[in-house]
């Protein structure tokens, strides 16, 4: 993967962003979670061989946080689209 | 060297993957305590994963006391494993320098130092004038970006042959009566009433009521099959070889900043690695970030290879756990156990790994040696911060 599609920018090279991790949901309440709860969403990861929602950074462009989907074995980028579309 | 057997229809242990871990753990269990009903689950060949793409470093000079006391153990397994093995693993303990082009750095080394020495490790900090004479080619003057300002030397830190480690075990593990199956792809692990039973693979089913998953690097692919998450991230890790030049590095030179280690193989190639890729993925194809990257902070470290050409890069992948310690033993599921959480330290812990998994299969006992490492430290927020000292690059 060399290239990655910026929502704003279009492609541009991937030195230019910086990886977030893969997408997983806050917790609504997080003083009413159990120790087991607030590891597992701090710690636990799907870590999946497969396609992956995960976060990205624009960081030497425009600076926008947006989600990515991309196949972690083949590292082929399916779409790019900023969080606010993720359920379009 | 080893034998190929059909898949038997049930066996006392399952290993998932033959690596160094899983095959010294099959050894220990036959050596150690007479368990030799063991079959090892390999999807490809033997030391296709982590055990063959690693840069074959071997050192115990790690930050947290945890650390310290389990992976000397590892080097004390390591010097007398040719003869364990009867198999000449090349173990050469050259000694391990890490370079402090920082404050902060030399700060890190200084309590590392202190650290070993309590648990009786052969560690100390070093200055350029010794470093020189260590290491002659090293540019040690003021002129570099990030001039060298100390190191640790770590004497018994050293290199291996990794290959001959997982040929050494398989072997041995072999004659004890393990059955070693490659190209067997576990694809589904089968659990009644929250206990294993058996395992699902390619060539057919077998029934265990004992499950290691050895896997590091896919162990969330694994672990996935019984339902549990592991804080795992895997990310590959590049590393390369030069053509061979006349010996003139006989230790191994470390840089956390330039996220760069460097030794010189027997043939005289020199072994370079990096740190983890910068971001997530299984894929184990090469980059040519990565050959620019190492190939301007080698230069910075040694001006003079400025004329040597790369024969090959390769990739291997790591799993990242977040306080860069292992994860071993139990897990929520009875009879399926964990040794994972590699992340870029697995190769020097595997006879150690092995032996202590052994010891826990056998007794089903935590041996204290491993039990900073279990699942749970997570929630009961006791993690093993390791990150000073287990990787390059932070």
């Amino acid at each position: 993967m060399l290239l990655l599609t910026c929502p704003n920018c279009g492609n541009r090279n991937v030195s230019e962003f910086r990886f977030g991790g893969e997408l997983s949901s806050r917790p609504k309440d997080p003083s009413a979670l159990s120790s087991t709860e607030w590891a597992n969403y701090l710690y636990m990861r799907n870590n999946v061989m497969d396609a992956q929602t995960e976060w990205w950074h624009h960081n030497a462009g425009c600076g926008l946080w947006f989600l990515a989907e991309r196949h972690t074995r083949t590292n082929e980028v399916i779409k790019t689209y900023p969080y606010a579309k993720r359920n379009a | 060297m080893w034998r190929s057997h059909e898949l038997k229809k049930r066996y006392d242990v399952v290993i998932i993957g033959g690596g160094a871990h899983g095959l010294a753990c099959a050894y220990y269990l036959a050596e150690e305590h007479g368990i030799t009903d063991v079959a090892i689950l390999e999807k490809s060949y033997i030391g296709a994963g982590g055990s063959g793409r690693n840069t074959a470093i071997v050192r115990s000079n790690y930050l947290t006391p945890e650390g310290v006391r389990f992976y000397d153990e590892s080097v004390k397994l390591y010097e007398q494993l040719s003869d364990d093995l009867n198999f000449n693993v090349m173990f050469s303990q050259r000694g391990h320098l890490t370079l402090a082009h920082t404050d902060g750095g030399v700060n890190t080394m200084r309590r590392r130092a202190e650290v070993n020495q309590i648990e009786g490790v052969d560690s100390r900090l070093i200055w350029p004038d010794e470093i020189k004479r260590l290491c002659p080619y090293l540019d040690v003057s003021d002129h570099p970006r990030y001039p060298i300002l100390a190191a640790l030397y770590h004497p018994p830190g050293g290199i291996i042959r990794h290959d001959a480690v997982v040929w050494g075990y398989a072997h041995q593990a072999d004659v004890r009566g393990a059955h070693i199956h490659q190209n067997t792809e576990v694809t589904g692990i089968k659990v009644k009433k929250g206990k294993v039973t058996g395992v699902e693979t390619t060539r057919g089913r077998i029934k265990t009521g004992t499950v290691l998953n050895a896997t590091a690097g896919w162990a969330s692919t694994i672990t996935t099959m019984v339902d549990i998450k592991l804080p795992l991230t895997t990310i590959p890790l590049q590393a390369c070889v030069t053509e061979p030049l006349k010996p003139f590095l006989d230790v191994v030179v470390v840089s956390g900043s330039l996220h760069v280690y460097i030794s010189q193989t027997d043939r005289g190639e020199l072994v370079m690695g990096a740190s983890v890729d910068p971001f997530s993925s299984y894929s184990m194809a090469g980059s040519l970030t990565f050959l620019e990257g190492i190939a301007g902070h080698v230069l910075e470290l040694f001006p003079a290879l400025s004329n040597v050409r790369i024969l090959r890069q390769w990739a291997g992948i790591c799993e990242m756990p977040p306080d860069y310690s292992p994860i071993m033993g139990f897990t929520p599921v009875n009879g399926f156990l964990i040794d994972v959480g590699w992340g870029t330290y697995g190769f020097k812990a595997s006879p150690i790994a092995g032996k202590t998994l052994a010891e826990l299969i056998a007794t089903d006992k935590t041996p204290d040696l491993i039990a900073p490492f279990r699942l749970s430290r997570f929630e009961e927020n006791d993690l093993v911060g390791e990150k000073g000292a287990a990787s390059v690059g932070h």
